[in-house]
């Protein structure tokens, strides 16, 4: 076959099947829960049933006998009891101080995983209780001081022009506030992890996780060892959505820390559905206020902004979620002069974390149904308001940060229209809808998701690709970039093909193992193709260049050339390396200390336009159809770009109209898949994905990320054509049809 | 898994007399598994208190659709995709077949029995309200004998039932007398597929000069129980559909059912939607 291949096809843009796809489809893939080892023991957590108060005693009940267990508490931590990430705040175990319903206190092991469950509610704990509180109006009003000295994990002061200035001379000034809800990430798999660890050997983990370098980074503290005694490898990955981010540190803690008292045996824990939902991170719950200058001609003089989100009980990732969700609250819109105060700020729940848009989909909700609100004070449309404030090439964002790309916000903004016959649906469905107890709605969102660490995230970051080339012309790229369901491994492998101009069944992609691939980075902020692709890219042609400075290949050649110069490398100077480090493209530049300048490399610009019915008899409002219209630099492949696409509008229909996390006492009540209530495909209406494209120069092929943009306009849009329908402006989500009754019987 | 399996018991007895001879030798010690749908749920989450089980799925006389001159007879095992199947249950019971429709998915309507679902008596349950509608009896059988016993007063309260502990359930009779009647089924569960009722709301009625004939309403996730709603159905009965009619029979639905509000959904949103689905009932009723 590869003696046919036309060296010169293009395999970047090509729906080529996906690397590991066999694997999945045949059942051969073998997820964390499939492996197996001598000797295994099982691990479970013993959480706190209350949110706040101090340890007093562990209590073990009787008929069990607990010798047989291994059991560690926090005492047994042979390094430094906190999961180090950010801050270090967070402890592996409660030593003491309880700050949240089920945070851990007491792990056991045992051989036979049936009677760990019945041993795991035989151990309680006498709590001494305090105080909690739960909202982030509490947190803000210090109703109790909870975490450092005044509750607020981080705030940011974003400042543009002067907005203290504009409100003087403004014809309108329109205010606004809106809510988000938490919301669980629900990946197919649930956490799990093996760990063999002992003082000898070190600690190796394997598991389902997203970024195994964050992994590392927290066992090195919590056991104290030498980098090279830690090892953590990714197993087949069922999904992540920023779910896999930061917890699996978590659990992989507790897994080694149980094999570690267990002198090396391994120990596997996997959480249940349960356990998994009601423990793990969720998306951050949020406020925003606006307050916006218009002048008559509908130009945005000044925006006043305040974004607060709840972190939960620990720092965690809150620092960077409320960053990127503060450098997306004014949007893809010129305004000369804007503030934005944002704050993160801690409850008694368990900790907020990453999911999928990370804090963007948050601040970009309350701008995109602010924007129609102001718009309609102005007597303007939506589309006629925002089409005179939409940002251009020259033009600054709320950072500062000068646009250098051809963005054209209106072009797309009128092919969305276009494809949705939105203008003439818009006059139909108002007057159709009088007396009509279906009421149908159409409403769209324009917005930007930026790609990469926020500022200077990817220059700390200092991420490398490595790639080498054996005897036969076999190319393995080494990255600990996860594939967790979302394709990696087929988009580096594309990227890679395309590089060296060879066969693509001739590229693989080594499994993450932090013994032997380099640190690129974790797995997150849409960075994946677009930052650590293009790093595929320089090492993969890194390796082309030394066959050719070494006179082994010529500038034109074939695959079977390729092989031929590999087979002649190796048994002249051993195996191919090739490695490449990331440098950011010229001009960036960000001031982390005024919060201004670049904040991205490249922004995807998207105009998402939702129809909707609302059923008058139920309340229900249900999607009809969707069309996701976004410019992406260049789509590396097109099946696996529109399955993002799709797969995040239909998460943010959950996070819409479905997904309600029901708190009670800073506990999730609805922890099971039959009461948390996520779409089904019955409920979820054609996605009709569209893309454009305008190559970004420092990007692989072109490509941008796109990963968290489809989460983005998904709940504005659908919150805007549910007014559209109804007349009333919704201003949070989840919004179930409980609160639609109440809000449309009062205007009945 | 949060069960600790040794601490359970099942037995598959070879026919109903061994059953229900184990039934009656330890009153109370063992309880029926059907399809397990609903019990397996419970032993997954580590709730399943009861621990001796005697598994009932094999025994055919439990089992297959039977039509009679003046009744259909369901064996107690009659599962979801079965009453979706056959042809006499679409014509003349076609909100069974509704219900059946919209009930769990395709392996749970595979698996789940109709049995199952009166028994484990959930107020959410959604079969309960059409077998209302069309006056089902229950068989429930015991050594002591065989007795027949009107579907509507099985349910005595939040899981309680009109049912002894040596009994089991094998087999409902639907009357043939119900294939007229103009039928409105409607399950509310905000998701379209895979949801628990929020309110689930089956009716039939036969319409006579213009005036309700005949008129029976029946609904699951607004009380205790799933309800026939008797004081509405005698408001509503022998009069013309107006709007007079359809106000007075939405206060007295109002005052007639007695949701809660729980970690779906509240009282409220269930009243409301009670009644808007009953207008609607109305509404379609009088132009048909
Ligand atoms: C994913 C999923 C979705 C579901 N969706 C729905 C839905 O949409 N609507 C709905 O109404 N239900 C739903 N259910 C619940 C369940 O499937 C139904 O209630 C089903 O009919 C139960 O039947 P079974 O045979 O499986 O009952 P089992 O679990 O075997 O038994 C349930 C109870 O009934 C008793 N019992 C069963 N048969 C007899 C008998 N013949 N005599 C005496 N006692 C008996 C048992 O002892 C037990 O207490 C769902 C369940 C799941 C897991």
């Amino acid at each position: 076959m590869s003696n046919q291949t036309d060296t010169q096809t293009k395999i970047v843009g090509k729906p080529v099947p996906r690397k590991e796809g066999r694997a999945k489809v045949t059942g051969a893939a073998r997820y964390i829960d499939d492996l197996r080892m001598d000797g295994m023991l099982y691990g479970a957590t013993v959480r706190s049933a209350v949110p706040r108060g101090r340890i007093r005693e562990i209590k073990f009940g009787a008929g069990l006998p607990w010798d047989e267990f291994v059991v560690v508490t926090a005492a047994d931590i042979p390094g430094e009891n906190c999961v180090a990430l950010i801050l270090l705040d967070q402890p592996y175990l409660v030593a003491k101080f309880i700050n949240h319903a089920e945070e851990p206190i007491l792990l056991l092991a045992h051989a036979d995983k049936h009677l760990l469950e019945k041993a795991r509610r035989a151990v309680t704990f006498d709590v001494e209780p305090l105080s909690p509180i739960f909202t982030l109006e509490e947190s803000l009003a210090k109703k109790e001081i909870i975490w450092g000295e005044d509750n607020i994990f981080k705030s940011y002061q974003v400042n543009k022009g002067n907005v203290d200035e504009v409100w003087a001379q403004a014809d309108f000034i329109i205010e606004g506030e809106y809510r988000t809800g938490a919301q669980e990430q629900l990946y197919i798999e649930p956490n799990g992890v093996i760990a063999v660890a002992n003082a000898d050997a070190g600690v190796t983990v394997w598991g389902s996780m997203q970024c195994p370098y964050y992994v590392h980074k927290a066992l090195l503290k919590l056991f104290a060892l030498p980098e090279e005694k830690i090892r953590v490898i990714q197993t087949e990955t069922g999904g992540g959505f920023g779910g896999k981010e930061e917890y699996p540190s978590m659990i992989a803690g507790h897994a080694a820390l149980l094999s570690w008292k267990a002198g090396g045996r391994p120990v596997k824990i996997i959480y249940d559905r349960a356990e998994d939902m009601v423990a793990t991170t969720k998306r951050h719950p949020s406020r925003t206020r606006h307050r916006t200058a218009v002048n008559k001609d509908g130009k945005l003089l000044g925006m006043e902004i305040e974004f607060v989100i709840d972190g939960g009980a620990y720092a965690t990732l809150s620092s960077v979620v409320l960053s990127r969700g503060t450098i997306h609250a004014a949007g893809p819109y010129n305004c000369p002069n804007v503030r934005i105060n944002a704050h993160a700020v801690a409850t008694n729940v368990p900790p907020h974390g990453a999911f999928r848009g990370f804090g963007a989909p948050q601040s970009i909700f309350a701008l995109e149904r602010h924007l129609d609100k102001v718009a309609q004070v102005v007597g303007l449309s939506p589309a006629e308001f925002r089409r005179r404030n939409f940002i251009h090439e020259g033009e600054t964002t709320a950072t500062g940060q000068v646009i250098r790309e051809p963005v054209d916000m209106e072009g797309l903004l009128a092919r969305a229209f276009e494809l949705t016959d939105y203008q003439a649906k818009r006059e139909r469905f108002a007057r159709a809808n009088e007396g009509r107890s279906l009421k149908r709605g159409i409403g769209f969102a324009s917005f930007m998701h930026g790609a990469g660490f926020t500022g200077s995230g990817e220059v700390y970051l200092q991420s490398i690709v490595g790639a080498e080339a054996g005897a036969d012309g076999r190319v393995r790229l080494l990255a600990a970039s996860t594939e967790i369901g979302q394709g990696t491994n087929t988009i580096f492998a594309q990227i890679a093909a395309d590089a060296l101009q060879i066969d693509f069944d001739l590229i693989e992609v080594a499994q993450p193992d932090t013994s032997n691939v380099p640190n690129s980075g974790p797995t997150v902020a849409s960075r994946t193709t677009m930052i650590v692709g293009k790093l595929v890219e320089s090492a993969a042609l890194g390796l082309k260049q030394t066959l050719q400075n070494s006179g082994l290949l010529k500038a034109n050649y074939t695959t079977d050339d390729w092989r031929a110069a590999c087979r002649r490398h190796v048994e002249q100077f051993g195996l191919l390396k090739s490695f490449s480090q990331y440098k950011p493209p010229p001009g960036i530049n960000w001031d982390e200390g005024k919060y201004q300048g670049d904040a991205y490399g490249a922004y995807a610009w998207a105009v998402y336009v939702a129809e909707v019915t609302v059923d008058m008899l139920t309340y229900e409002a249900r999607v009809e159809d969707f069309v996701a219209l976004q410019e992406v630099g260049k789509v590396v492949h097109p099946v696996l770009a529109a399955g993002q696409i799709e797969g995040g509008v239909a998460q943010a229909i959950g996070f819409t109209l479905y997904e309600n996390v029901v708190w009670s006492e800073g506990r999730m009540l609805n922890n099971q898949m039959t009461n948390y209530i996520i779409p089904t495909s019955a409920d979820i209406p054609p996605i009709r994905v569209y893309f454009e494209e305008q190559p970004y120069a420092y990007g692989p092929a072109g490509a941008k990320g796109i990963g968290e943009l489809p989460m983005d306009g998904g709940a504005p849009a659908i919150l805007n054509a549910i007014e559209h329908a109804t007349g009333v402006a919704f201003n949070h989500v989840p919004l179930l049809p409980e609160a639609l009754m109440q809000a449309l019987n009062q205007t009945a | 898994m949060r069960a600790y399996l040794p601490d359970y018991e099942l037995r598959a007895p070879r026919s109903l007399t061994d059953a229900l001879a184990l039934l009656a030798r330890e009153p109370g010690g063992w309880r029926a598994f059907a399809g397990g749908t609903d019990l397996m749920v419970l032993l997954e989450a580590g709730l399943l208190t009861h621990r001796k089980f005697l598994s009932i799925w094999h025994l055919p006389e439990l089992k297959g659709i039977e039509v009679a001159n003046d009744h259909v007879t369901l064996g107690a095992l009659t599962t979801y995709t079965e009453v979706q199947r056959d042809e006499t249950m679409r014509r003349e019971f076609p909100l069974l077949g509704a219900a059946a429709r919209e009930t769990g998915g395709i392996a749970i309507q595979n698996r789940g029995t109709l049995g199952g679902n009166i028994v484990n008596a959930s107020p959410a349950a959604d079969s309960p309200p059409a077998l209302l509608v069309y006056d089902a009896e229950l068989e429930l059988v015991s050594t002591r004998g065989t007795r027949l016993l009107p579907y509507r007063e099985f349910h005595t309260g939040y899981k309680q039932m009109n049912m002894q502990s040596d009994e089991l359930l094998t087999r409902i009779r639907l009357p043939r007398t119900t294939g007229d009647l103009k039928t409105y089924y409607r399950k509310v569960g905000t998701r379209k597929a895979q949801a628990i009722s929020k309110v689930c709301f089956a009716a039939g009625a036969r319409m006579n000069d213009g005036r309700i004939a005949d008129v029976r309403l029946a609904l699951g996730s607004v009380a205790p129980t799933v309800v026939r709603c008797t004081q509405t159905e005698e408001l509503l009965r022998n009069q013309t559909i107006d709007e007079a009619t359809t106000k007075a029979a939405r206060e007295m639905l109002m005052t007639e059912i007695t949701p809660i509000d729980d970690m779906r959904s509240t009282a409220d949103y269930r009243l409301n939607v009670a009644a808007n689905l009953l207008a609607d009932f109305l509404r379609q009723l009088k132009h048909t």
